[in-house]
C-alpha cells in the first residue's frame, strides 16, 4: 500500500523586493514578485512501511518537502498525499510554548496531534518515562536546554505510533544515551509498520535506519533508490562542492588568515582526501584506504621541510598526528620555485563521526622549530560504518569476542 | 472550517485553560484575580461615579445610574477589543506551532474568541450580582444580551481574522488597529451618553455599528426594557460581511502565511 504519494511536487517562495510590491499585487496590480523554487518536479512515492532518508546539501529542499508532507506548509505546484496519521519533528522539535512546563507542553502536543482526553491522560506518564525529565517536567521549557526539549519533544510526537514519521535533524541534538533510545524506538516502530520519513547529515544513523534514500539536489531528485548507491552519488556531490569552495577561500585570503599561520617560506597549496581509485571524496566507511596529499610550493632554497598532519575529531581533539620526519623521511635540497606533493597513505580506521585534517609544513622535526605553513581544519570529512559490527568512539579497532564457560577449578 | 474545530476542540479547550492559568500563573491569589480585577471596576466607578462625581444620565437619575451606565459599555467594548487586538496578532503569536504543527489554523481565533467569552463571562456575571444586590436585575430582558454580544463578537471575529492575516504580512497594521481602537472607543457612546453631542456628530455616531450595540447594553442594565430590534439591522449587516470578508481572507490567505512567519 502506498502511504505517502509525491506527484510533481514544487514549492516556490515569493521574493517581494520591497512589501508594498505584495500590496500592489493584492489589490490587482501585475506581478512584482521572483519565485525562488525550493522544491520543483518532485515525484516519488513511499510504501507502507519503507524507511526513506531524504538528504542533501543545505538548500536543497529537504525541510521543505518535510514541511508540506507533515501539513505546515501548502504546496505551490503538484500534489502531496500522506495516508494515515502523521508524527512529526520539524525543525528540532514540535510547537511549543517556552512559559508552559513540560507537563503542559506535553499536553499540548497530544492535543496537536488531535487527541482527546482519555488518550492523553494514559500518554502524559509514557512521554514523562521516555524523556526521563524527572523534576524538570514541573519547570516551564524555556528553562530547558535544547537537548531536553527535543528529548520532550520526540517523547511526545512518538507517544502512539504514528503511520507516519517524519523526522527532521532533530536526534542531532540529544546526547548519545537518548539518541540511541530514539533510534531503537523507532526501528521498533518500523518493524510494526510505521513508514518513516528521514532528513539528517548524520550520514551514519541515516544508514542504520533507512534502507532507501532520496537524494535531492537544487530542489529536485537527483537519486532515489538504495541507499549504498544513493551515498556513493551524495560523496561526489561532495568533493565537487568543496573543489569549488576551496577555490573561492583562496580568492578570500583575507578572511581566510585567522585559521592559517607560518613564514610561507614554503606554503602549502592544496590539501586533497582521496580514495584508493584516487578519486576525491569527503565520505569513507570506517578503515577505507586513503591517500592524504599535499601540494607545496617552496619559495627559498632549503631543505626539504618536515610535513605534517593532525586529523582532529568534531569537538577539536587531536585523533591522529604524525609527519615525515617521524616517518623517517630524509631530507633533500630544494630550489626556490619548486612544487613538492607530500602523500600519506594510511587506512581510515577511524570510528563513525566528522572529523578534520590540519596541516603543516615546518623546518626541524616538530612545528615549534619555526613554522613555514600551519592550515588548520584544511578539510573536513565524515566516516560512515562499514559492515562491521557497530562500535562508538573515535577508534576502530580490530575486534574479536569470545565468551566461553570457564574450567571448573580443579580442587 | 468549523469541524476542524470542532475535531480538535480539545486542543483549543486546553490553550483557553492554560492561557487563563498562564496569566495567574506566579501570583499568590491565582485566579482569584480574575474576579478581583473586574470587581475593582466596578467598585471604582460606583464609588468615583456614585460618591464624588455625579453625571447625570438618561434612563436614571439616582446616584448609581452613571456607574451602571459607564460599566455596560466599558465591559462590552473590552469584550470587543480585546477579540479584535488579540486576533490581530494571534498567527504571529502562534508562529511556532504554525511552523511546526499541522492543525486547523481556525482554531486560533476560536481560542482568542472563547478565552475573551470567559472573561467576559466572570465581569460580566458580576455586574448582574451587583445590579441584583442593589435591587436592579432587570429581569427577562438580560436574555437579549445573548443575540447582541453575538452581532457584537462577530464583528470582531471577522475584522480581527482579517486584520490579523494582513498582520503576517504588513505587520505594520497591529501599530494601526491600536490607534484605530483608541478612536474608535471615543466615537462609541461608552464614558458619555448620546445626547449630550450636536445633531450632526450624533448622526455620524449612528453609523457606527456598535454604538447601537452599546445603546442597548445601557438600556438593559438601567431600565430593564427589550430593545428595540428593528435599529439592529446595521450592526447585523455589518456582522455578516466582517465575517464574510474574514472567511474569504481567511481562505486565500492562510496557506501562504506560514511562509511569512
Amino acid at each position: 500500500m502506498t502511504r505517502v504519494s509525491v506527484q510533481g511536487l514544487g514549492k516556490a517562495y515569493k521574493i517581494y523586493r520591497h512589501p508594498w510590491h505584495r500590496l500592489r499585487e493584492w489589490i490587482g496590480g501585475p506581478s512584482a514578485h521572483a519565485d525562488h523554487w525550493a522544491l520543483r518536479d518532485v515525484s516519488f512515492e513511499v510504501r507502507d512501511g519503507e524507511a526513506v532518508g531524504v538528504i542533501g546539501l543545505n538548500g536543497a529542499g529537504k525541510s521543505t518537502l518535510l514541511k508540506i508532507l507533515a501539513g505546515t506548509t501548502v504546496p505551490t505546484a503538484g500534489r502531496a498525499a500522506v495516508a494515515g496519521r502523521v508524527g512529526a519533528l520539524l525543525e528540532l522539535g514540535i510547537g511549543m510554548h517556552p512559559e508552559f512546563s513540560g507537563w503542559q507542553n506535553a499536553t499540548l502536543a497530544c492535543q496537536l496531534m488531535g487527541f482527546d482526553g482519555a488518550v492523553i491522560r494514559r500518554c502524559l506518564p509514557q512521554i514523562e518515562a521516555f524523556a526521563e525529565l524527572g523534576a524538570h517536567m514541573d519547570q516551564p521549557v524555556r528553562t530547558y536546554s535544547t537537548g531536553m526539549q527535543v528529548r520532550l519533544a520526540f517523547s511526545a510526537a512518538t507517544a502512539v505510533r504514528p503511520e507516519v514519521l517524519i523526522v527532521d535533524e532533530a536526534l542531532a541534538v540529544g546526547d548519545i544515551y537518548f539518541q540511541h533510545k530514539s533510534i531503537s524506538r523507532i526501528r521498533a516502530y518500523l518493524e510494526q509498520g510505521t513508514t518513516l520519513l528521514f532528513v539528517t547529515h548524520d550520514l551514519a544513523a541515516l544508514k542504520a535506519l533507512c534502507t532507501r534514500a532520496v537524494l535531492l539536489d537544487n530542489g529536485r531528485v537527483a537519486r532515489d533508490g538504495p541507499s549504498s548507491m544513493v551515498f556513493d552519488y551524495y560523496n561526489a556531490l561532495i568533493a565537487r562542492k568543496e573543489q569549488t569552495a576551496q577555490i573561492a577561500q583562496t580568492a578570500d585570503a583575507g578572511g581566510y588568515t585567522s585559521t592559517r599561520s607560518g613564514s610561507k617560506e614554503a606554503e602549502i597549496l592544496s590539501v586533497d582526501l582521496c580514495d584508493a581509485a584516487g578519486v576525491s571524496r569527503r565520505v569513507f566507511q570506517a578503515g577505507a584506504a586513503v591517500t592524504l596529499r599535499y601540494r607545496l610550493r617552496i619559495n627559498r632554497p632549503m631543505s626539504t621541510p618536515t610535513v605534517g598532519l593532525i586529523i582532529r575529531d568534531r569537538v577539536g581533539s587531536d585523533v591522529f598526528g604524525t609527519n615525515t620526519f617521524h616517518l623517517g623521511l630524509v631530507p633533500q635540497p630544494c630550489a626556490a620555485g619548486d612544487e613538492l606533493i607530500a602523500s600519506f597513505d594510511l587506512p581510515l580506521n577511524l570510528g563513525p563521526g566528522h572529523y578534520s585534517v590540519s596541516a603543516a609544513v615546518h623546518p626541524g622535526r616538530v612545528h615549534l622549530e619555526g613554522n613555514l605553513d600551519w592550515w588548520d581544519r584544511a578539510l573536513l570529512f565524515e566516516v560512515v560504518p562499514n559492515h562491521t559490527p557497530f562500535c562508538i568512539g573515535v577508534a576502530a579497532l580490530p575486534v574479536r569476542a569470545s565468551v566461553t564457560k570457564s574450567e571448573p577449578a580443579v580442587p | 472550517m468549523l469541524a476542524g474545530v470542532w475535531r480538535y476542540r480539545s486542543f483549543v479547550l486546553g490553550m483557553v485553560r492554560r492561557e487563563f492559568q498562564a496569566r495567574y500563573l506566579h501570583s499568590v491569589l491565582g485566579s482569584a484575580w480574575a474576579v478581583l480585577n473586574p470587581l475593582a471596576l466596578i467598585v471604582i466607578y460606583t464609588v468615583v461615579f456614585g460618591r464624588v462625581l455625579h453625571p447625570r444620565v438618561p434612563g436614571g437619575d439616582d446616584r448609581l445610574a452613571y456607574a451602571i451606565f459607564l460599566c455596560a459599555g466599558v465591559i462590552a467594548w473590552t469584550l470587543f477589543t480585546e477579540v479584535v487586538s488579540r486576533c490581530v496578532t494571534v498567527f504571529i503569536e502562534h508562529a511556532n506551532l504554525l511552523k511546526k504543527a499541522s492543525f486547523p489554523r481556525a482554531t486560533l481565533p476560536a481560542i482568542v474568541l472563547l478565552s475573551a467569552a470567559l472573561n467576559f463571562g466572570i465581569v460580566f456575571g458580576l455586574l448582574l450580582i451587583f445590579l441584583a444586590l442593589t435591587g436592579r436585575f432587570p429581569g427577562w430582558s438580560v436574555l437579549a444580551f445573548v443575540p447582541l454580544v453575538l452581532v457584537q463578537q462577530s464583528i470582531a471575529l471577522g475584522l480581527g481574522v482579517t486584520l490579523g492575516i494582513v498582520n503576517v504580512f504588513f505587520r505594520d497594521v497591529a501599530h494601526v488597529v491600536t490607534i484605530v481602537l483608541q478612536l474608535w472607543f471615543w466615537l462609541t457612546p461608552i464614558v458619555y451618553p448620546e445626547d449630550i453631542l450636536a445633531e450632526p456628530i450624533r448622526r455620524l455616531l449612528g453609523l457606527n455599528p456598535l454604538t447601537q450595540l452599546v445603546r442597548a447594553y445601557q438600556q438593559i442594565v438601567l431600565s430593564g426594557t427589550w430593545p428595540d430590534w428593528s435599529a439592529y439591522l446595521l450592526p447585523s449587516l455589518c456582522a455578516a460581511a466582517a465575517l464574510g470578508i474574514g472567511i474569504v481572507t481567511f481562505r486565500r490567505l492562510a496557506g501562504e502565511m506560514v511562509d511569512c512567519l
